[in-house]
């Protein structure tokens, strides 16, 4: 029986860099095969060559034993090929119906939407053909996205790290419509960094390590480290929990009653010495509270307490002042002006916290100084020796950010997503900095999505959802289910 | 009160003509500040042809063009070499200013024809109606076409929704440069027949720039119908009323100097942008999310 | 097929100061084609154009004295685009300076201690921030667009200048032109070289252009004014606050553009007449493109770009051609510019057919 697609020798060159070299992978109808690496192993790269959003640089792509070139979206999709992007291809500002319509050759928005609703109960996507997709939830979302590939009659379905914005229980049921469709003959190319799902879904592997393939194999027979060490090429060291001495310092931020945006009524406290862990899976409220948190949403003055002082008012650089300090998620454009050199990059957070300004005038050498301090102690490895932010690499801008928060020694530091598309190396040292700050005697908050992560730094552990956030327990006394439900929004959970 | 309106009607016209194509072209995701210069371009070449061979229907063609030939311009600047959208139309409004005065040098002051309007003797209601020229009819099937294209076509589907999410766009396959260009080539066609009107019938003369800021208005037209086109109609029609008062407003009894009845289609363009930008934003934002924004294919 | 390619080690500075000098090049280049096409003599036509704007004493003085205005309005320009704040509505904002100027001079006109000029050109500041303290107003408050209601504003500014000259402020001894009386000698900027019209506002303008040019490079708010034209959110995080630069520039640019319409009353025209502004405001801003958004570059853009007038007045009475070619060659200008500035960010790459 011939493959359904068959990749050899692809290869992708930007430049003189090789995002893919010589890659070659073969899945027969109805397989579901996973893509395994690391970030920046490739694997974007060449699931965008197969879906024709690249141009391959080099080597042959066969489709049902025909050499096709895929010069276009367009083109996979009439061979049938269908994606469902990690970072969703959605418009906003359409109904679903006019979503699913682009994607089908010739189609009408009005004429599909009785088999949009069909296909999304057959299939348990369960979704109103007329709404706009910006009042969807992400889950919803991903059910247009899936339903947008299905309507195609794909032969091919390629996921690309569906699950990082599901709960878990929302991605068993993914799991699910996914094996369905491979019993009928659609076969699944399945990106993810998350082993045990791939090894609870998929029956073979194709593991990919900078830009080349180091090994395929059937995940069902590896073990999730026997897998990770190919993926990295060497062994790993497991994230290994500190044990937490129990001992709390003074409580040094304290939310209480907070509403701002989409939160409701949260209160929290986080002593010194003790890392407070904020799970949750994307768009819950976490980027309400983070504004609220660094002041760029002002509350009232009581919800907001660093220090003891009430400072649900006071303004970013007054909060500074008091000893916080803020890590955002998105690194460009919101913690870093990636067109600015890094010593502007300290002023933006530091110009009056460490007095690099005086009489309005900047400090210019103090100012330098910080940012060598920066980059030797945190190891920020760049190309030039005055780079501008934006052209570092995403693990050595985060190292960057974080580090230039965590020298200032601040009482408070609130960092959300701190290892968030960053190398392994780069994100051991990040959490090592950030366990060490706690140690040493300041509060920390930790807000992320990666569970993996949160169980190993934090002494206490929360879970946003739908704007609340549960009242947080010790991690020890948690258990990753347990808070796959929580994450649900499932808040009345037995303890 | 008839001649009111009549008078409104032909007022509103080179508004809706310019703001129908600038909607589209911010619909795609482009914002060209140009409209003002095509629409000098427009009448300046509609003028120079009526004059030289007493043809409307050339005349009306050659403002068309000569607006299509300044959309093309912008957009080579501003969607091929990916340069700053605002700079680019400022320099286009900037060029066409000065190219409509070099090329209209010799027409001013020279008489032209009125393009024909109908002759229909019946009601009042008839005759403000039905005494008017081609393009005053031709607006409104453009704005009703340029309806029924967005709400209705797929053609126009896709125009949104590159309007929308060009990389989403991109991903599904759209060709998106191609679709920006055939947007602003509308735009400044229409922006075109917009400055023709204005020579060939509003005031059947060239004069250096004679637009008076009519570009600028149609762009906040489109601001002030929330990019839905049939808002445009009103939008136009108040505006021209409010053009119309530095004719009417001595005979209405307002006794305020000339100039500030002529200043208040700009007050009422500011009044306008506060009051609507003051509405209660709805759930989701009505301004294309794309708008101003280049886009460049990675492949 | 020739497609754009991002250059892999961040914007080209040689390409950022190399675009304004081809831009320039290839604009007296098109000069050429334009005076072919019109048929006439080209070698004649682009010096008289381009190159008698510096042949004798009295036009290079001119070519200053035109420059003066645009720097000033330029240099105010550079700093709000860098703001990401769009006041295009400077030729108003100028008209208001004038008129705010011209109200001073016109109240006392048995003025004669030079010590008149400061509240002369201190009235001119405010009328220019008044004027754009509304498109201030406006933005912050209701969120409208500053484009266009800065620009609405300027043709109501010249519709005010206009009401004001041929009425309540119209020379009763003009003849019925509608222009104002003439402003006592107090009110005029000392000259420096007469009979030449160079005055003392060019060291207004160098000393305007080169604080903001250190105040750019070497305060905190000129970083502040940076940020937040880079990047909002980021500017937001670092504890500025978007109003506030919004508000600042545009009371900068507008002051800057009323100082310079006080200016531009008090050392040519002298009173006050209804076309004084002669398309500074749009000007302006390709003064400050040119100067690469950078106050001092705005010195050098101003003095680039009075050449056009310069130029265009020559070629007005020796060629016959229209006041307004001038806007041809500007907007050439900016065109070619913002074509040339894409190579700053990409590189040209000859790609195979498809």
């Amino acid at each position: 029986m011939t493959a359904l697609l068959q990749v050899s020798g692809l290869t992708k060159l930007f430049g003189d860099f090789a995002a893919c070299r010589g890659i070659d992978l073969t899945i027969r109808a109805g397989e579901r095969h996973a893509l395994l690496g690391e970030n920046g192993a490739g694997k974007s790269t060449l699931v965008k060559m197969i879906y024709g959003a690249l141009a391959p640089s080099d080597g042959k792509i066969q489709w049902q034993g025909q050499l096709v070139s895929i010069d276009g979206p367009k083109v996979a999709r009439a061979l049938g090929i269908g994606m469902v992007h990690q970072h969703f291809s959605l418009f906003d500002a359409l109904t679903v119906a006019e979503n699913v319509a682009l994607a089908l050759p010739g189609a009408m928005p009005r004429r599909i939407a009785p088999r949009i609703r069909e296909v999304s109960k057959a299939y348990r996507l369960e979704i109103d053909p007329e709404k706009r997709v910006h009042d969807l939830s992400v889950g919803e979302k991903q059910r247009v996205e899936i339903l947008r590939c299905l309507l195609q009659e794909p032969r091919l379905l390629i996921m690309d790290e569906p699950t990082s914005v599901l709960t878990p229980q929302e991605a068993d049921a993914l799991f699910e419509t996914l094996e369905r469709l491979s019993g009928e003959g659609v076969a699944i190319l399945y990106i993810s960094h998350r082993l045990a799902e791939v090894r609870a879904l998929c029956e073979s592997a194709t593991i990919l390590r900078g830009g080349e393939l180091v090994a395929t194999c059937d995940p069902r027979e590896e073990t999730p480290d026997s897998m990770a060490a190919l993926m990295v090429g060497h062994a790993v060291e497991k994230l290994v929990r500190r044990s937490s001495s129990g001992e709390r310092g003074p409580a040094r931020l304290k939310l209480d009653g907070l509403v701002s945006g989409r939160l409701r009524d949260i209160d929290l406290t986080v002593h010194g010495g003790e890392v407070v862990g904020i799970a949750g899976v994307a768009g819950e409220g976490q980027n309400a509270l983070m504004a609220a948190l660094i002041g760029e949403e002002p509350v009232a003055p009581g919800m907001i307490e660093i220090e003891g002082q009430k400072m649900g008012q006071a303004s970013p650089t007054e909060r500074r002042l008091a000893g916080a300090a803020f890590v955002p998620e998105e690194r460009i454009g919101h913690a870093a002006v990636t067109e600015m050199a890094l010593p502007q990059n300290i002023l933006l957070s530091h110009h009056r916290a460490e007095r690099l300004v005086r009489g309005g005038w900047i400090d210019t050498r103090k100012m330098r100084n910080w940012s060598d301090r920066v980059r030797s102690d945190f190891d920020v490895r760049s190309g030039s020796a005055k780079p501008i932010a934006g052209s570092l690499s995403g693990g050595n801008l985060q190292k960057f950010v974080v580090g230039r928060e965590i020298l200032r020694k601040p009482g408070v530091l609130v960092v959300s997503q701190p290892t968030w598309g960053v190398d392994p190396g780069a994100a051991a040292v990040i959490r090592e900095a950030l366990v060490r700050l706690a140690e040493e005697g300041a509060a920390v908050l930790v807000i992320s999505q990666d569970l993996e992560e949160l169980f190993a730094l934090a002494d206490r552990l929360a879970v946003i959802h739908d704007g609340s956030l549960s009242s947080p327990e010790t991690t020890d006394s948690l258990t990753a289910e347990r808070v796959g439900l929580l994450m649900a929004g499932a808040a009345e959970v037995a303890a | 009160m008839e001649a009111f309106l009549i008078a409104l009607l032909i007022a509103a016209t080179p508004l809706l003509l310019a703001a129908t194509g600038e909607l589209v072209a911010e619909r795609s995701g482009v914002l060209n500040l140009g409209v003002e210069g095509m629409m000098l371009m427009g009448a300046v070449s509609a003028f120079a042809v009526a004059f030289s061979t007493g043809s409307h229907t050339l005349a009306i063609l050659a403002g068309a063009g000569a607006g299509l030939i300044m959309a093309a311009l912008f957009a080579f600047i501003a969607l091929f070499c990916l340069a700053n959208q605002m700079a680019t139309g400022l320099a286009l409004t900037i060029f066409g200013i000065g190219l409509s005065g070099l090329v209209g040098q010799d027409f001013v002051g020279q008489p032209i024809d009125r393009l024909a309007q109908l002759q229909v003797e019946t009601t009042a209601i008839g005759r403000v109606l039905l005494s008017h020229d081609v393009l005053v009819y031709f607006s409104f099937m453009a704005l009703i076409g340029t309806y029924v294209f967005l709400n209705h076509t797929r053609a126009g589907l896709m125009l949104r929704a590159v309007g929308d999410n060009h990389t989403a766009g991109h991903a599904l396959g759209l060709q998106v440069r191609m679709i920006r260009t055939l947007a602003v080539l509308f735009g400044g066609l229409m922006a075109g027949l917009g400055g023709a009107y204005l020579s060939l019938a509003y005031t059947p003369l060239w004069g250096e720039e004679m637009t008076a800021g009519r570009g600028w208005i149609a762009l906040a037209l489109v601001v002030f119908a929330t990019w839905q086109p049939i808002r445009l109609l009103f939008g136009a029609w108040l505006f021209a009323a409010v053009t119309q008062l530095q004719f009417y407003g001595q005979d209405w009894g307002i006794a305020l100097p000339s100039q500030f009845l002529a200043m208040a289609p700009y007050l009422a363009t500011i009044i306008a942008l506060v009051i609507i930008s003051q509405a209660p934003s709805r759930s989701r934002s009505v301004t294309p999310a794309e708008i101003g924004r280049s886009f460049r294919a990675e492949r | 097929m020739i497609s754009l390619e991002r250059r892999s080690g961040g914007p080209s500075a040689l390409m950022g100061l190399l675009s304004p000098v081809i831009a320039i090049g290839l604009t007296v280049l098109s000069g050429a084609v334009i005076f072919a096409i019109l048929g006439m003599d080209v070698a004649n036509a682009l010096s008289i154009y381009f190159l008698s704007p510096f042949l004798d004493g009295y036009s290079r003085s001119e070519l200053v004295v035109k420059a003066v205005p645009l720097a000033l309005i330029g240099a105010g320009l550079a700093v709000s685009f860098r703001a990401n704040v769009w006041n295009i509505g400077a030729a108003g904002q100028y008209t208001l300076g004038a008129i705010a100027g011209g109200w001073v001079a016109l109240s006392f006109p048995d003025a004669t201690s030079a010590f008149w000029l400061i509240p002369f050109l201190v009235a001119g500041i405010f009328g220019g921030m008044a004027w754009a303290a509304i498109p201030a107003l406006l933005r912050t408050r209701f969120n409208s667009n500053e484009i266009l209601v800065s620009l609405m504003l300027t043709y109501v500014a010249a519709l005010l200048l206009d009401w004001l000259v041929r009425g309540p402020w119209r020379d009763p001894l003009g003849f019925g032109f509608p222009q104002s009386r003439d402003f006592a000698e107090a009110f005029l900027m000392p000259l420096l070289t007469p009979p030449d019209r160079l005055h003392a506002g060019v060291f207004v303008a160098l000393v305007a252009a080169m604080a903001l040019t250190v105040m750019m490079g070497r305060t905190i708010k000129g970083f502040e004014i940076a940020v937040i034209g880079a990047a909002p959110r980021a500017g937001v995080f670092g504890g500025f606050n978007q109003s506030r630069v919004t508000w600042f520039v545009l009371l900068l640019s507008g002051g800057l553009a009323g100082l310079a319409g006080a200016i531009e009353v008090s050392a040519t025209v002298r009173q006050l007449q209804p076309d004084i502004a002669a398309g500074y405001g749009f000007t302006a801003i390709i003064v400050a493109f040119l100067g690469r958004l950078n106050p001092a570059g705005a010195l050098l853009g101003a003095l680039i770009l009075a050449v056009s007038y310069i130029g265009g007045e020559n070629a007005q009475i020796l060629l016959k051609l229209p006041k307004n070619v001038a806007y041809v060659f500007q907007g050439l200008l900016l065109f070619f510019l913002l074509s040339c500035d894409t190579l700053i960010r990409y590189r040209l790459r000859l790609a195979r057919a498809t």
